[in-house]
């Protein structure tokens, strides 16, 4: 568990993909876990597949401003690889942690064959020599196989917990799932996490090269 | 989970603008209303969602001015009441208001404005805050959730007492963000409304001069209650080698520049919860801590200005002072602030070198990222109806062919302006602008003017401001076709119901304003067409643009994919045929995805074809018309 107070924590992907609802997710759960938790979100164009992310302090001492100053992130948990990569650039430092979903959402320059979307090798090698460690989730994949592909955001939710860099056990997440979520859509959500949860089990952290 | 789940003490996390609506219930609220805009939409909506267990009045009103008005007349009345708008819509609002503050309040009458530094989601980013100076009613700027939550709260007392309307001035990174609230004890509204004036002329501004000095007064009240307000404070030595003033978001990043510098022992910060007026005696016995002073504020100098202001009052007794901020170039003038900004800010001023960066880091992380991270142009979603309309509109100006153009309004549809839309829109200015510019275009025939003239709007700008120009078109002759995109939603700022979708904003049956009905009883021609039929949109488009003379209403009636999505289940599920679909050699130049760009359409460019993004196509099935080839398959899901 990150000692490090504040503990930063940025969520990155493209709008639609539930962002801001895991933010929320998890800071509701610090909250009653105890913690000051602000969360600053970038959503003016969400739901038209911009970039969105949401910054989330987490301290037992203060409350913190919304935005993380450069460089500053601890934590960064990415429902999209490329926008895992352009948060990173900004936020991340050698000590960072990264979690990221392999699914690409393309850009629209990439879907109308404009651009060239960068293969999982070349991500994945710029996520490992920009982080202390590097995850990649094939969460969209586990969630089309569950039957709906928007719970990739409560797979890596999972997976983040289950890598425990957060001060969260996975028991208060899924409290904060009942109190919020309806009882047709708990059972569902709950499944999609522990999947997560189950992910980071198995999953050895790939090391950075040296 | 609403604003009212948590029993009082509780902390719960809450977004700035929830924070602003619960303050306003423990407050006793009676009654609120809004139009919806970011960032500010949320505080009537938080509150429309607990409207009838509270028992009080909530409404989206059909624009800012009229939202203002049954505020005020609740006011009147002995209620409390809230109007939250965003910086435009204080724009709508602000006749009212500036013979409002003359006329002056009876219950606590509170005006939150949400400003968007950086325009995140707004045409522009205007600084409201001169609003409060201009119209002589005293400015609160809340820094933190908490703060969102009490200012308001006390924000209603302040009003009562100086009989007069309370400014509350947010900002995105306050109403949209959200942080862990302590709460306190809710209080129901009375029960006893009733307007009764006790003086003659009393709500009303007459006689002007002797209601303008009586609002002079109000101000004097209000800043002796700012000179001891809880809401501002200072932290840092007693000595300070620099001292910042700050105010609303800019206190955080102040706070966090400081910290992550190292500064706490040379740093002061005094935080200004009420800004105008300033509290003088109080900035002046901070000012007189040091020689250097930054000012730290989104987006304009205006808390600058006036500390400068009151410095030039009282010179003699200050003695000088350095200030640095925006004038000084030290802060930009434009866009939001953030901590880097505030950090590069103190740096210089003392000139010391920032240690915060590990720089080789930053490069590398430069260098391996650049090639691979690109923008994400925001365009319409996949399925949204008006590229299919912005579609047929394209189709008929070119089949018309005498130059034809789209004059633009506010709303999703304004991004027709980008490749989403073909580059369709001209203009934006304001909510229901496009009708009017098109009252001035229909009318300049005898000066040559010779080019069709479409103008564009939705469902929920044809009500707040579209109308006036409607009546206008028709009265004064105008040539030009209005085209209503009725998607049955507020979409752009999270799908508020309105007078037309039939619903209220606390979920009860409402009269349905009939738009079609409404436009037809001025006596115009009105088509309305389905947009995903693009071959029947196109024909109506193109008959009604020929039809010379006068205002034609062409309605584009189709939902929200967002809401069609929530609704109901897809209409086609869609594929494309690899057999039919020749590529690069179709003569095509890749129409489905370089020109139609639907994010469900996606070019494959190892098997050089198009394909179908199962995951993101909504399942509208326009995109099988207009491929030349016939390779894209809709079937009936």
């Amino acid at each position: 568990m990150n000692e490090k107070d504040p503990l930063n924590v940025i969520v990155t992907g493209v709008g639609g993909q539930g962002n801001v609802l895991v933010s929320q997710f998890m800071g509701r759960a610090l909250v009653r876990a105890g913690y000051h938790v602000t969360i600053g979100e970038t959503y003016g164009a969400s739901q038209r597949g911009g970039a969105v992310m949401s910054h989330i302090r987490i301290s037992r001492q203060a409350q913190y401003g919304p935005l993380i100053p450069s460089g500053q992130a601890n934590v960064i948990l990415g429902l999209e690889p490329v926008e895992t990569l352009r948060v990173l650039a900004q936020y991340g430092n050698p000590g960072v942690t990264v979690i990221t979903n392999s699914r690409p959402v393309y850009p629209l320059a990439v879907a109308i064959g404009a651009a060239r979307y960068p293969s999982v090798e070349e991500i994945m090698s710029a996520l490992e020599a920009l982080s202390a460690s590097a995850w990649l989730i094939n969460a969209t994949d586990i969630a089309v196989e569950l039957g709906a592909p928007i719970l990739a955001n409560i797979i890596m939710v999972g997976a983040l917990v289950g890598a425990g860099v957060l001060p969260l056990r996975p028991e208060e997440v899924e409290q904060e799932f009942q109190e919020s979520l309806s009882d047709d859509r708990l059972e569902l959500n709950l499944k999609a996490f522990r999947r997560g949860l189950a992910e980071a089990k198995t999953r050895l952290p790939a090391t950075p090269s040296a | 989970m609403s604003i009212t789940t948590y029993e009082p003490g509780a902390s719960q996390l809450l977004m700035g603008n929830e924070a602003i609506a619960r303050g306003a219930l423990e407050a006793g609220l009676g009654f609120a209303s809004a139009y919806p805009g970011n960032p500010s939409s949320e505080i009537i909506g938080s509150l429309a969602e607990v409207a009838r267990e509270m028992d009080i009045h909530v409404e989206w009103s059909v624009n800012e001015k009229v939202a203002l008005e049954a505020a005020a007349a609740a006011s009147f009345a002995g209620v409390r009441a809230i109007v939250a708008m965003k910086q435009n819509g204080l724009n709508v609002a602000s006749d009212f208001l500036m013979n409002l503050n003359l006329t002056g309040t009876n219950a606590g009458l509170v005006l939150v404005i949400c400003d968007d530094p950086a325009g995140l989601s707004s045409t522009n980013e205007q600084d409201s805050r001169p609003i409060a100076k201009w119209a002589e009613l005293p400015l609160l700027e809340p820094a933190t959730f908490q703060e969102a939550k009490d200012m308001t709260k006390w924000a209603f007392e302040l009003s009562e007492k100086i009989k007069n309307v309370c400014v509350i001035r947010s900002v995105t990174r306050v109403s949209h963000a959200r942080g862990d609230v302590r709460l306190a004890e809710l209080h129901p509204p009375g029960r006893s409304a009733k307007f009764a004036p006790t003086m003659l002329g009393q709500f009303t501004p007459l006689l002007v001069t002797l209601k303008h000095n009586m609002l002079h007064q109000k101000v004097k009240q209000a800043r002796e209650a700012f000179e001891t307000s809880e809401f501002n404070w200072y932290t840092g030595p007693e000595k300070p080698e620099l001292l910042i003033v700050t105010s609303g978001s800019g206190w955080y990043y102040s706070l966090e520049a400081v910290r992550v510098l190292g500064l706490e022992e040379s740093v002061g910060i005094l935080k200004l919860g009420t800004t105008w007026p300033l509290p003088e005696k109080l900035v002046q016995e901070h000012l007189a801590r040091t020689d250097k002073v930054l000012v730290v504020e989104e987006v304009d100098p205006f808390l600058e200005g006036n500390l400068k202001e009151l410095v030039g009052d009282t010179f003699s007794s200050l003695g000088p002072l350095t200030f640095y901020g925006k004038r000084s170039g030290h802060l930009p003038t434009i866009g939001e602030l953030d901590p880097d900004k505030v950090m590069g800010a103190i740096s210089t001023i003392l000139g010391r070198e920032r240690t915060d960066v590990d720089a080789e880091y930053a490069k590398k992380g430069q260098e391996l990222t650049q090639s691979m991270v690109q923008n994400r142009m925001v365009g319409f979603c996949a399925g949204c109806p008006h590229r299919a309309t912005f579609w047929s509109v394209k189709n008929a100006l070119k089949l018309d062919g005498r130059g034809g153009f789209v004059a633009g309004d506010i709303g999703c549809y304004t991004m027709a302006l980008g490749p989403s839309g073909f580059f369709q829109i001209k203009t934006v200015q304001s909510m229901g602008s496009g009708a009017g510019l098109a009252c001035g275009f229909g009318n300049l025939g005898k000066l040559g003017f010779g080019q069709p003239v479409l103008a564009v709007c939705g469902d929920s700008t044809f009500f707040h401001a579209a109308i006036p120009a409607l009546i206008n078109g028709v009265y004064n002759q105008a040539n030009f076709t209005l085209l209503i995109l009725d998607n049955s939603a507020t979409a752009m700022t999270g799908f508020q119901p309105h007078a037309g979708t039939g619903a209220s904003a606390v979920g009860e049956p409402a009269p349905n304003v009939d738009i079609e009905g409404l436009c037809r009883s001025l006596g115009v021609r009105v088509e309305v067409t389905d947009p995903f039929d693009l071959g029947d949109t196109t024909r109506k488009l193109l008959d009604l643009m020929q039809c010379d003379g006068g205002v034609r209403v062409l309605i584009s009636k189709q939902k929200c994919a967002l809401v069609r999505a929530k609704a109901e289940k897809a209409a086609y599920k869609v594929r494309v045929d690899s057999e039919r679909c020749r590529g690069e050699s179709c003569g095509c130049a890749r129409m489905c995805t370089r020109v139609f760009q639907c994010p469900g359409l996606v070019w494959d460019s190892e098997r050089q074809k198009a394909k179908i993004d199962e995951v993101i196509c909504s399942g509208c099935g326009v995109c099988a018309d207009i491929c030349p080839a016939s390779a894209i398959i809709r079937e009936a899901a």
